[in-house]
């Protein structure tokens, strides 16, 4: 499964949201329904599931679909 | 200058009902909502059954996600409340949202929220504690959620005082609405401790019963041959509301709150008071601030636990409260077929006084064959409901720490 593709599929079983509204431009809090505490679940959940460590100085970067992909995938070395 | 208060809605979410007219039937009926326990692997546990509510999914009542964010008692807690709402036929649009209390209570709060993070910082470290742990797991935050659902915004939180919680509860909120501080409230309370380690915890200290053979025959209140008590959860909720407005509404009435008792023992930690005296306060306080006479009290619910010392004491209490009108008394142990809610104990139990009040039916003890005699020679309903003129009872309930309450309810005669 390609990175984003596994991003998406955190977000939409984290949020509950549906695949047609995890676009890249998506903001978790604005557009996706997350709270401050959502957000950092969902940084959790990407430590774990692509295990990475992700600092909080970054974590608070990742704030849409298309920032978590990117800095996911710099991370990876893709 | 004090306000009448009434109960106009009523909810609960327990194994021996799922609402007020099913709850009432089994207790009626004598149904024992007790079983072993197939939550956990109960093996190397000396105790082994409960009154767990079965088959409980949560998404049946919430959005996925949102279950996930809600600890198990406040699951529970919601459940009623909405089932109080909704049987009270309040209009929340019609009314003063400002106006209305959320005064809930827990003994313990979020359990399995606790363990299951306890774990993740034993096996992963703490960066891996949910930033849900704390507003999952605090005892309060049944009442956040119930406001924030329903966008209620008067006086708003919970309290704390072991089985003895949801009494105090409904008893602050009575007075809240009493005082003019409301003009409607939900209270009651929700518990969710069926856990390997509070299981562990309350049989250590003997507490509960290892009748794990019999589950339905475990919780023996006043029968010589109780051994403990047996865990129970679920929610009770009741909308109290200010009797003007419930009257000019045409609500349906269930009965008037008529006083409230709340004592401190000054004893010991878990144990009751041998010689029942914080009990006896409680159910006279509640007497005097109903400005009724002991004799008028036709029947006490009580806390009935069906722990050796507890019972003992709180019959003792009962005798030295009301002299020879004790033995007119029509008593009861809901536990006897709930097993023990702790911190909701109170609210559900109220809801069978009340339900007793209404209907002039007591409901019975099971499991009562042989009184604990000669101290436990009280009439204690064993078996079969009693058809009773009821106009005035009293809930009981009393927790570790020694705190005692009683509230006393009224038939709502106009």
């Amino acid at each position: 499964m390609s990175v984003e593709q596994k991003v998406k599929e955190i977000i939409m079983d984290e949020l509950g949201v549906e695949e047609a509204a995890v676009v890249p431009a998506a903001s978790f809090i604005n557009d996706l329904g997350a709270d401050s505490l959502a957000t950092v679940e969902l940084v959790m959940k990407f430590e774990d599931e692509f295990d990475i460590k992700i600092e909080e100085e970054d974590a608070e970067k990742i704030t849409t679909v298309g920032s978590a992909i990117e800095f996911i995938k710099k991370q990876l070395g893709e | 200058m004090k306000r009448r208060v009434v109960v106009t809605g009523m909810g609960i979410f327990t194994q021996t009902g799922k609402n007020v007219e099913e709850f009432y039937n089994n207790l009626l009926n004598g149904v024992s909502g007790i079983s072993r326990i197939e939550r956990f692997d109960t093996s190397e546990m000396s105790v082994q059954i409960a009154g767990e509510i079965k088959n409980y999914e949560p998404e049946s009542y919430f959005e996925r996600n949102e279950a996930k964010r809600l600890d198990r008692f406040t699951q529970y807690a919601l459940i009623a409340a909405e089932g109080a709402i909704k049987d009270s036929g309040l209009n929340l649009d019609s009314i003063d949202r400002n106006k209305f209390a959320v005064i809930t209570a827990s003994g313990i709060g979020g359990m399995e929220t606790f363990q299951a993070n306890q774990k993740l910082i034993m096996e992963k470290g703490p960066r891996r504690v949910s930033p849900l742990f704390i507003p999952m797991m605090i005892s309060d935050i049944a009442a956040g959620r119930i406001s924030i659902k329903w966008d209620l915004k008067g006086p708003n939180y919970s309290l704390t005082s072991a089985c003895a919680s949801s009494g105090h509860a409904i008893g602050t909120a009575y007075r809240t609405i009493q005082y003019g501080d409301a003009d409607f409230a939900i209270c009651g309370g929700a518990e969710a401790v069926i856990t390997d380690l509070a299981i562990a915890g309350f049989a250590n200290m003997k507490a509960l019963s290892t009748r794990n053979n019999e589950p339905e025959k475990a919780s023996r209140p006043f029968d010589k041959d109780r051994d403990g008590f047996v865990m129970g959860e679920g929610s009770g909720m009741l909308i109290l509301e200010e009797y003007e407005h419930a009257v000019k509404r045409g609500a349906r009435i269930y009965a008037e709150m008529a006083g409230i008792g709340f004592s401190g023992d000054a004893k010991d930690i878990v144990a009751p008071d041998p010689e029942g005296d914080g009990a006896k306060r409680a159910m006279l306080s509640a007497v005097a601030d109903a400005g009724i006479k002991p004799e008028d009290i036709d029947h006490i619910n009580t806390h009935g636990t069906a722990t050796p010392t507890g019972d003992y004491a709180e019959t003792v209490g009962i005798k030295k409260a009301f002299g020879e009108h004790a033995y007119k008394i029509a008593i009861n142990s809901t536990k006897s077929m709930t097993g023990h809610l702790l911190g909701a104990a109170g609210a559900v139990e109220l809801i069978g006084t009340i339900k007793a009040v209404q209907t002039d039916t007591v409901h019975p003890t099971v499991n009562l064959d042989n009184p604990d005699l000669p101290v436990c020679d009280l009439d204690y309903t064993p078996h079969k409901f009693a058809k009773r003129t009821v106009r005035y009872a009293i809930s009981n309930t009393f927790g570790f720490g020694g705190h005692n309450s009683s509230i006393l309810v009224k038939k709502f005669e106009g």
